[in-house]
C-alpha cells in the first residue's frame, strides 16, 4: 500500500514533497511532508477516526482546517511530556512527532467507552442536575468522582515544564489581525502611508481563504499577489509582521495580546510561545469568518467535514479527503468546492444546494436537496438526500460517497470586535451576525464584516487600512486597491435542516438539536442559560462553528425572531492562550525581585538561616555547632542582654522630610507631638490610619530645624510613603514639605546591649557617650570605624542601644568593621529571632498586635495620642464602637509550665476543655523567654487590662494543645527601663 | 399551584423512555402582576433564594423577582463557585457556617443537584507571621463549631500532589490549613434551583425586566418602576450585589460600597489533577478544577472602581504566573476563557444585609469578592428581615450603620478602602 | 490594561499606578467639629457612578506624583488628567 494513499499526485502550496516526515499516530507509523499539519497528515495517510467525543465515545475525524476545529484534538507528546487538546489542524507535522487520539480507551479506534453512547437516552442536556441528589454524602463520595473521571479531554502534563517562554510588549500605529485578502491589504495601504504596521495571522503563510481556494488578483495568481505584497511588508522596517501568530484579546485602550506560536520553522532558541502585548492606534479587523455545519442526523461522522477545508486539504496540501464526495449547502462556495475537488481527482457524486434554481451543467446538481443522513457508523458509507423544503412523498435519494462536504455559510469571526465592545446586529436577511458600532479605535473588514467576495475584501481591507493609518496621522498611500473579478456574494440563506436522529450542533461537548430544543422547553430561554444548561459553546473551539446554530435553533424552538434571542458574550482569548506564554517573566524573582540588606553576603557567609519580610530576606538567627534553633536564639538573647549584640536593621524604611512646614506636617501625619522635638533629639511616634486604628510606628529624629529622619516598619516601606504623598499633595498641598524614602540609601545596625557604649566608644572616639551627652532618643552625626555615620540611641531590645546608620554602599563595611572590633567584646550578631524575643520581653508592638483593627487604647498607647489637632485619625477615635468598653486589649501572658512552649496561631480561651466556645482573644506574639525562662506571650484578649492576675488558657485545638498561663503587664522585663542606661 | 416535577433517577427513566418530551418547564415566564406582597430586586442566586425563603420560611409567596436579563446571568454565574465558612471574625464564622450547612442539604431541599462538593478549601502560607495568622483563625474556627484542620507540608503532598512544594521557590509553601467541609458548587443550578423550588412555591420570576426607579412615598417603599411597567410593591428587597449602590440610590439611600472588578480563568479541560481548592498566600490566587475539567484561577481585584466586565491583562498575567508556579502543571495547559466579575466592595470588606432607611426597604450586599458561598444564608437572613422587618441575630451586625459607628468588620484589617480587601 | 497620559512622563500602563478613589472627598478641615456622620461621609461614603468619576492616582513607578483623572468607570476612557492640587 502506498505510504500516503489520500495524496494528490500533484499539488499542494503549504508542502515540501522532497522532504517526507515520519509520525506517529496512536502508534502506527504515518508518513506526511514538510509543510502539513497533523490534520492533512492524518487524511493523508487515510486516518478517518482521530477522536471520541466526549459524552457519547461516537468516533470523530476533522471537520475543519484551523483554530474552529471542534473534533480533532490530539494529545503531542507522550507520559508526562504529552500535551493535550491540540488541534491537529493546528499541530504541524515534523519528524518523529507522536500524537494521540483522546477520550478513548485503548484507542479512538477501537473505543470501549462507546458503549456509553448506549446510554446516551439517560444523558440528555443537563441530566446531571436531575440525580445524583440523594443520599447527600454519595454525591462526594462515589458520583462526583464518576463524572471526574469522564472530566477533561487529555491529560496535564506532569513533567516540569522547562520551555522557554517569552513576552513582548511593542507599540503600533496599526495593527492588522488577520492576514487574508482584507488583512494584507490593509496592511499594504496603512504601511505604504508610513504607519507603523503589525501583520498578524494564525497561519504559517499569510493568505487567508486563498490558502484553500485559488482566487485572480490584479490579473494573477492570487497567492503571488500576497506573496509580493508580504514581500514589500517585509522588507519595510516599520512593519511587524508575525505568522502563526493569533490576536486573542482586545483590552482597554486598545491593548490587544497575540499570541504567537513559534513551532514549524523557527529558528533553534525560539521560545516554544511568545505573548505580544500590542498597543495599537487602530486596529483593522480582518479576522475572516467561519464555516457553518448543516444539521442532520450523523452529522458527526468521520467523512463529514467543512466544505471549505475538504477544498483546502486538496488546495494547500494536495490531500484527499475521500475518493467520492457529495458537497452540500446553501450558497454558493459548494459549487467553488466541488470544482477544487473534482479538479484533484475526487469524485465528485452530488452537489445538494438547499436552494431552488442553480443547477450548474458540469456538476451532478440536486437543486433544492440536502442531506437527510448519514450512512455508515464508524466512517461515511453514503448520504440519504431529501429535499430541502420537506415536500411529501419524497422517498430521497441514496447516494454512496466517503466524504461529505457541508457548507451552512459564514460567520463572521466578530470576537475582537465584541471583545472590543462593539455592539453586534443580526441581519435578518443575510442570516449574519455583523459588526455594528465599533467599541474603540477599530474597524473590521473583509470577511469578518461580513463581505465574501475577494473584491469587495480587497476593497475594504485597503480603505481600512487608510483609515487606520489616518488615525495616527499618516496621509492617504500611494496607488488604487488591488482588485479581483470574483465578486461572488455567497449569500446563504439561513437553513438549519429539521429532521430526526443524532443532528450535533457542538461536536466538541455534543451538544445535539434535541437538547437545545430541551433546554428551551425546560425554561432555559436565554442564550446563555442554553449555553449553559447544554455546554454548547464552551469547549476549545469556543462556539466558533455551533454558535449560529445554537441560536437559531433556539429562536425557532422559541418561536422568537433570531435578533431578539441575542448572541452570548464573546469573551478573550479568541483562541486558547499558553498559560506559561502568559506567566513568563513573572514567575519567581520575576515578580517579588529579593531585596537583600547590604550586609546580607555577610550574613550568608555566617550561615545565617533567612526569613522572609515582605520582599526583603533577613537572618532569622545564626545556627551554632550542636544547639537547636530554640538554644541557638536563646544563646544570641543572653549573651546580647548581658555583654552587647549586633542586628541588621537596614530593611527598616526611613524618610528624610524637610522644608518649612515640615514639624508642622508630621504633628498632622502622627498622633502624638512631633514639633516639640529639638534639634538632635528623637521620639516614638504613632501613625493611625484616618480609621482610628494604628497603622505604623517608628521613630521620628530631629536633624535641623526643618529637618527630619524618620523611619517606618518594614513591611510598611511603601504603604507609610504612598500615605505621606498624598496628604502633602492632596490634603495640605499648601503646606511646603519635601518627602523623600531613604530606604535604599541608609543601611542600618543596632548595637545593644550593656557592652554597646564601650565597644560604640572605640568604634567612634570623638563621640562623647556619657548619658548627658548622649541622652536616650538623641541622634548624633559621627565617624563610626571611619565611616560617617548617623547614631541614634534608642531601643527595642529595651538594652542600652545604639543604631549607626551610614549610606548603603558603606553597610557592609560599617558591619564588619564593628564585627572586628567587637572580637574582644563578644560581639553576637542575632537575628529577627532574638531581636522579636527582646521585644515581646519588653511588651513593644510589631504588626501582629497593630493588625488594622486595633486603635492605640487597645495596645495600650493611648495615652501617647494628643488630644488637640486635625491630626490624622484622631477624630475616628471618637466614634463609639471605638470607645466601647469590653475591647480587646493587649495583655501579657505568662505561662504557668515553665517548660511549656506556645505553638503559633493560639486563642485564649477561659477553659481547657477545647468545646466551642467564645474565646477572650488571641495571642498576636509568643516566644520562649531565656531572660525569664518560661514562654511568653503577647495577647489581645477582651477587657485584658482589667484581667491582669487571672488564670487563662493559650490553646491550639487543631493540635489539642492547651497550657495555663496568668495575664500580666505586657512588659515583661525591666518595667522601669533601667537597661536602657547600660 | 401545581406540584413541582420531582427529579431523579427515575424520571430521568422515564424521560429516556418517552423521548424527553415530558419534561415541564422548570420556572414558568409569568407576565408581571400590578403588585406584590414582596418584590425583589435581582434574580441572582441571593435574590432566587430570598424568594425561596420568604416562600418556604415565612409563607409569603406573593412574591415577583425581577431581574434586568436573564436569571443567574450576574455574579452568581461569573464567580469561582468557592464555598467555605473558615472566617476571622465571629460575626462572619457564624454567618457563613449557617449558610455551608444550608449548602449541605441544599441539593434535596431543592429537589435539584447544585453539585456542592465538599472537596476541602485549602489555604497554604509561606511565612511565620502567615502561618500564625491562618493557624489563628483556623484555631479560632474551631472554638466557633467550625471544621478546621491543620496541615504539614507532608499532609500537602498528599492531599494535592500537583502543588509545587519545592523549598527552592521565591516564596516556598510551609504549611496550611484546610476546611474539610468547604469546597464548590455548579454555579448556575443554584440559581435555576432556586428558581425553580422558589417558582414552584408561586413566586413570580420575571426576567428582561429592569428596573428602572424605586418611588418612595412619605419615607416608604410603593412601587418600583420598571421596563415592563410599575410593579407596586409592599416591601422591596434589593440583592443586585455590583450594583448596589445604583439600585440603592435610586431610593435616596448612599451606600459604603464601591465597585470593583475581580477576574478568573479557566483552561481548557483536562483529566482532573487538582481535587481540591487551593488559596495561595504569597500570590492571591486560588485554584481549582471543575468537575468539567477547567484549572478555574481566580486573583485579587483589577484595583480600581470599574463596572466594566473585562478585566485588566495585567491582572491576569499575575495570576497565570502565581497557578503556574505553584501547579506547574498548569504552565503548559492553555487559557481557555477569562471573565472579570462586577463587585460590590463595601468600606469594611463585610457584607450588607440590613433594612435600608426607608421604611420597607432591605438589601442584601457588598459581598465583596465573597458572595457566592453567601448565597443560601444571604437569602435566607434577607427573606427574615424583610418578613419581619428586622434582622435576624446572624445579620444583624451587617448593618448600615456600622460605618457610622465605627463597629465595623474589618476581616483583614485593611481600613475604610474599598479595594483594600 | 489603561493608559494612563502622566503630564510629567508621558502615557504610561496602568501598572505603574496606584489608585487612590473618589478624588471628590473632601476631608473636613476641622475634623474635631465634624459630626459623626459629616466624618463618616468622608471616611466610607463615596460616590461610585457607573460613567464619569474624577479619581486619583498616583504615579508610583514614575514621578510619584498623585493625579486627578477623568474615567469613565463603564468604558474605561479617559479624559482630562491634571495634577491633583498642584
Amino acid at each position: 500500500m502506498r505510504r500516503q494513499p489520500f495524496r494528490a499526485a500533484e499539488g499542494g502550496h503549504l508542502i515540501d514533497r522532497t522532504e517526507p516526515l515520519r509520525f506517529d499516530f496512536d502508534g502506527h507509523r504515518h508518513e506526511g511532508y514538510r509543510g502539513d499539519s497533523l490534520a492533512s497528515g492524518l487524511l493523508a495517510a487515510g486516518v478517518r477516526i482521530v477522536a471520541r467525543s466526549f459524552k457519547y465515545h461516537r468516533p470523530r475525524g476533522v471537520w475543519g482546517f484551523g483554530p474552529e476545529e471542534p473534533n480533532a484534538m490530539v494529545t503531542t507528546g507522550v507520559r508526562e511530556e504529552a500535551r493535550p487538546n491540540l488541534k491537529a489542524t493546528e499541530v504541524p507535522l515534523s519528524e518523529g512527532l507522536e500524537a494521540f487520539g483522546q477520550n478513548a480507551w485503548p484507542s479512538v479506534s477501537w473505543d470501549l467507552g462507546g458503549a456509553a453512547g448506549l446510554a446516551g437516552g439517560l444523558m440528555p442536556a443537563g441530566f446531571y442536575y436531575k440525580t445524583f441528589m440523594a443520599p447527600a454524602r454519595w454525591w462526594p463520595a462515589l458520583y462526583e468522582p464518576l463524572i471526574r473521571r469522564m472530566a477533561g479531554f487529555g491529560p496535564a502534563p506532569s513533567a516540569p515544564d522547562d520551555a522557554f517562554y517569552a513576552k513582548r510588549r511593542i507599540h503600533a500605529d496599526v495593527l492588522v489581525a488577520g492576514g487574508g485578502p482584507a488583512g494584507v491589504a490593509a496592511a499594504l495601504a496603512a504601511a505604504r502611508a508610513g504607519a507603523r504596521v503589525v501583520l498578524a495571522d494564525e497561519n504559517v503563510r499569510f493568505g487567508g481563504d486563498l490558502l484553500r481556494a485559488p482566487g485572480e488578483i490584479d490579473e494573477g495568481d492570487g497567492l503571488d499577489w500576497i506573496d509580493t505584497a508580504v514581500a514589500e511588508l517585509e522588507a519595510m522596517s516599520h512593519v511587524r509582521l508575525l505568522r502563526r501568530a493569533t490576536v486573542a484579546g482586545y483590552y482597554d485602550h486598545n491593548l490587544l495580546t497575540v499570541a504567537e506560536r513559534p513551532g514549524g520553522e523557527a529558528p533553534a532558541g525560539a521560545p516554544a510561545a511568545r505573548l505580544w502585548f500590542v498597543r495599537a492606534r487602530d486596529v483593522v479587523i480582518a479576522a475572516g469568518a467561519h464555516e457553518r455545519p448543516l444539521l442532520f442526523d450523523g452529522n458527526d461522522r468521520p467523512g463529514v467535514m467543512s466544505a471549505s477545508a475538504a477544498g483546502g486539504y486538496a488546495h494547500a496540501y494536495g490531500v484527499l479527503a475521500g475518493r467520492n464526495a457529495v458537497v452540500a449547502g446553501n450558497n454558493d462556495s459548494i459549487y467553488r468546492v466541488a470544482r477544487l475537488l473534482r479538479s484533484a481527482g475526487v469524485g465528485i457524486a452530488a452537489v445538494a444546494d438547499t436552494r431552488s434554481g442553480g443547477d450548474i451543467r458540469d456538476l451532478p446538481c440536486r437543486a433544492g436537496g440536502t442531506v437527510e443522513r448519514v450512512l455508515g457508523s464508524r466512517r461515511v458509507r453514503g448520504v440519504l438526500l431529501r429535499r430541502a423544503d420537506g415536500r411529501a412523498g419524497d422517498k430521497g435519494e441514496r447516494i454512496a460517497c466517503d466524504l461529505v462536504a457541508v457548507s451552512g455559510g459564514w460567520s463572521p469571526a466578530v470576537h475582537l470586535h465584541a471583545q472590543a465592545r462593539g455592539s453586534l446586529g443580526y441581519n435578518e436577511e443575510r442570516g449574519l451576525i455583523l459588526p455594528d458600532r465599533p467599541g474603540g479605535a477599530n474597524r473590521s473588514a473583509g470577511a469578518a464584516a461580513g463581505r465574501f467576495d475577494l473584491d469587495g475584501c480587497l476593497a475594504e481591507g485597503w480603505t481600512a487600512g487608510v483609515a487606520a493609518a489616518a488615525s495616527s496621522g499618516h496621509e492617504r498611500p500611494a496607488g488604487e486597491p488591488p482588485r479581483s473579478p470574483d465578486r461572488s456574494a455567497w449569500e446563504a440563506p439561513v437553513f438549519w435542516q429539521t429532521g430526526g436522529g443524532k443532528r450535533f450542533v457542538d461536536l466538541q461537548y455534543d451538544v445535539t438539536a434535541a437538547d437545545v430544543d430541551l433546554a428551551a422547553r425546560e425554561g432555559y430561554r436565554s442564550v446563555e442559560h442554553v449555553k449553559r444548561y447544554t455546554a454548547l459553546g464552551m469547549g476549545t473551539d469556543q462556539g466558533k462553528t455551533s454558535g449560529m446554530a445554537g441560536l437559531v435553533l433556539l429562536s425557532e424552538a422559541l418561536g422568537r425572531p433570531v435578533a431578539r434571542t441575542g448572541t452570548t458574550t464573546f469573551r478573550p482569548p479568541y483562541t486558547p492562550v499558553p498559560m506559561a506564554a502568559m506567566a513568563s517573566g513573572l514567575i519567581g524573582e520575576g515578580r517579588d525581585a529579593l531585596r537583600r540588606t547590604a550586609a546580607d553576603d555577610w550574613h550568608e557567609a555566617r550561615g545565617a538561616l533567612f526569613t522572609a519580610a515582605g520582599l526583603w530576606r533577613r537572618p532569622r538567627y545564626y545556627p551554632r555547632e550542636g544547639m537547636d534553633e530554640e538554644e541557638a536564639i536563646s544563646a544570641e538573647v543572653r549573651e546580647t542582654r548581658a555583654g552587647v549584640g549586633i542586628v541588621d536593621v537596614g530593611t527598616l524604611g526611613k524618610v528624610d522630610i524637610q522644608g518649612r512646614d515640615a514639624a508642622a506636617f508630621l504633628d498632622l501625619l502622627y498622633a502624638n507631638r512631633m514639633s516639640s522635638l529639638k534639634t538632635g533629639r528623637g521620639r516614638y511616634g504613632l501613625m493611625l490610619r484616618e480609621d482610628g486604628r494604628v497603622f505604623d510606628d517608628g521613630v521620628v529624629m530631629r536633624l535641623g530645624e526643618n529637618h527630619f529622619y524618620l523611619t517606618t516598619t518594614t513591611a510598611h516601606q511603601h504603604e507609610a510613603m504612598q500615605h505621606i504623598e498624598l496628604l502633602l499633595q492632596t490634603v495640605w498641598p499648601e503646606l511646603e514639605v519635601y518627602a523623600t524614602d531613604v530606604t535604599e540609601h541608609w543601611f542600618a545596625a543596632a548595637l545593644a546591649g550593656p557592652g554597646s557604649r564601650a565597644l560604640l566608644g572605640r568604634a567612634a572616639p570623638e563621640l562623647d557617650l556619657s548619658d548627658d551627652a548622649f541622652p536616650m532618643m538623641a541622634v548624633r552625626a559621627a565617624t563610626v570605624a571611619g565611616l560617617s555615620a548617623l547614631v541614634f540611641r534608642m531601643s527595642f531590645s529595651g538594652e542600652l542601644s545604639y543604631e549607626i546608620a551610614v549610606p548603603a554602599d558603606q553597610g557592609l563595611a560599617l558591619w564588619t568593621r564593628l564585627l572586628t572590633e567587637g572580637r574582644e567584646d563578644g560581639l553576637t550578631p542575632y537575628g529577627t529571632e532574638a531581636m522579636g524575643t527582646m521585644r515581646i520581653e519588653k511588651g513593644h508592638v510589631t504588626h501582629a498586635e497593630a493588625d488594622g483593627r486595633t486603635t492605640p487604647d487597645d495596645l495600650g498607647l493611648g495615652r501617647m495620642v494628643r488630644a488637640e489637632g486635625p491630626g490624622i485619625g484622631k477624630r475616628s477615635l471618637e466614634l463609639p464602637a471605638l470607645r466601647r468598653k469590653g475591647r480587646q486589649q493587649l495583655v501579657g501572658l505568662s505561662v504557668i509550665d515553665g517548660e511549656a512552649r506556645i505553638p503559633p496561631g493560639c486563642q485564649v480561651v477561659e477553659s481547657d476543655d477545647m468545646k466551642p466556645a467564645p474565646p477572650l482573644g488571641h495571642v498576636t506574639s509568643f516566644c520562649y523567654s531565656p531572660t525569664l525562662g518560661r514562654a511568653l506571650a503577647l495577647a489581645l484578649v477582651e477587657n485584658g487590662r482589667a484581667r491582669t492576675g487571672q488564670t487563662v488558657y493559650i490553646a491550639s485545638p487543631m493540635i489539642d494543645l492547651s497550657m495555663a498561663a496568668e495575664i500580666v503587664s505586657p512588659v515583661f522585663y525591666d518595667a522601669q527601663g533601667t537597661r536602657l542606661h547600660g | 399551584m401545581a406540584a413541582m416535577q420531582r427529579y431523579s433517577i427515575f424520571s430521568l427513566l422515564r424521560g429516556a423512555l418517552s423521548g424527553h418530551r415530558d419534561w415541564e418547564p422548570a420556572w414558568r415566564a409569568p407576565e408581571p402582576k400590578p403588585s406584590y406582597d414582596v418584590v425583589i430586586v435581582g434574580g441572582g442566586g441571593h435574590g432566587l433564594a430570598t424568594a425561596y425563603y420568604l416562600a418556604r420560611n415565612h409563607g409569603i409567596a406573593n412574591v415577583a423577582v425581577l431581574e434586568r436579563g436573564w436569571i443567574g446571568g450576574g455574579n452568581t454565574g461569573r464567580n469561582t463557585t468557592i464555598v467555605r465558612s473558615n472566617y476571622l471574625l465571629p460575626e462572619n464564622q457564624r454567618f457563613y457556617e449557617h449558610s455551608l450547612k444550608l449548602w449541605e442539604g441544599l441539593s434535596r431541599d431543592l429537589n435539584y443537584n447544585v453539585m456542592f462538593s465538599p472537596r476541602g478549601v485549602i489555604n497554604v502560607f509561606h511565612t511565620d507571621a502567615q502561618r500564625d495568622y491562618w493557624l489563628r483563625r483556623h484555631n479560632g474556627m474551631r472554638y466557633a463549631g467550625i471544621d478546621a484542620e491543620l496541615l504539614t507540608r507532608a499532609d500537602l503532598a498528599r492531599l494535592v500532589p500537583a502543588l509545587n512544594l519545592s523549598p527552592d521557590i521565591r516564596h516556598p509553601i510551609i504549611g496550611g490549613v484546610m476546611q474539610p467541609r468547604g469546597g464548590v458548587a455548579r454555579h448556575d443550578a443554584v440559581a435555576w434551583g432556586y428558581a425553580r423550588a422558589a417558582d414552584a412555591l408561586g413566586v413570580d420570576i420575571i426576567q428582561d425586566c429592569e428596573v428602572t426607579g424605586i418611588d418612595v412615598e412619605g419615607g416608604r417603599v410603593t412601587r418600583l418602576q420598571t421596563s415592563r411597567g410599575p410593579i407596586g410593591a409592599g416591601r422591596v428587597g434589593l440583592a443586585v450585589a455590583g450594583h448596589s449602590s445604583r439600585l440603592a440610590e435610586m431610593a435616596g439611600v448612599r451606600l459604603p460600597i464601591e465597585t470593583h472588578l475581580l477576574t478568573a480563568t479557566v483552561s481548557e479541560p483536562v483529566k482532573p489533577f487538582i481535587d481540591t481548592v487551593v488559596s495561595i498566600a504569597a500570590t492571591h490566587a486560588y485554584v481549582s478544577q471543575t468537575d468539567k475539567g477547567e484549572v478555574l484561577i481566580g486573583g485579587s481585584l483589577d484595583g480600581y472602581n470599574s463596572w466594566s466586565q473585562r478585566g485588566s491583562p495585567a491582572r491576569l498575567e499575575d495570576i497565570l504566573a502565581s497557578a503556574s508556579e505553584y501547579f506547574p502543571r498548569v504552565s503548559r495547559l492553555r487559557q481557555l476563557r477569562h471573565w472579570a466579575g462586577v463587585m460590590d466592595m463595601s468600606m469594611d470588606g463585610s457584607p450588607i444585609i440590613a433594612k435600608l432607611p426607608v421604611e420597607g426597604l432591605a438589601m442584601t450586599g457588598g459581598w465583596c469578592y465573597g458572595g457566592f458561598k453567601a448565597t443560601p444564608a444571604s437569602g435566607w437572613c434577607l427573606a427574615w428581615t424583610l418578613a419581619n422587618d428586622a434582622p435576624h441575630t446572624l445579620n444583624a451586625p451587617f448593618s448600615l450603620e456600622r460605618f457610622r459607628t465605627g463597629a465595623v468588620l474589618d476581616e483583614n484589617g485593611a481600613g475604610p478602602v474599598a479595594w483594600g480587601h | 490594561m489603561l493608559l494612563i497620559p502622566c503630564p510629567f512622563c508621558g502615557a504610561r500602563d496602568e501598572t505603574e499606578f496606584a489608585y487612590g478613589g473618589d478624588a471628590g472627598v473632601e476631608r473636613p478641615t476641622d475634623p474635631e467639629a465634624a459630626t459623626d456622620e459629616a466624618w463618616t461621609d468622608y471616611l466610607c461614603f463615596h460616590d461610585n457612578p457607573k460613567g464619569p468619576h474624577r479619581e486619583l492616582w498616583f504615579h508610583r513607578d514614575g514621578c510619584r506624583r498623585w493625579l486627578e483623572v477623568e474615567r469613565d468607570t463603564w468604558t474605561h476612557e479617559l479624559g482630562a488628567v491634571r495634577l491633583s492640587r498642584p
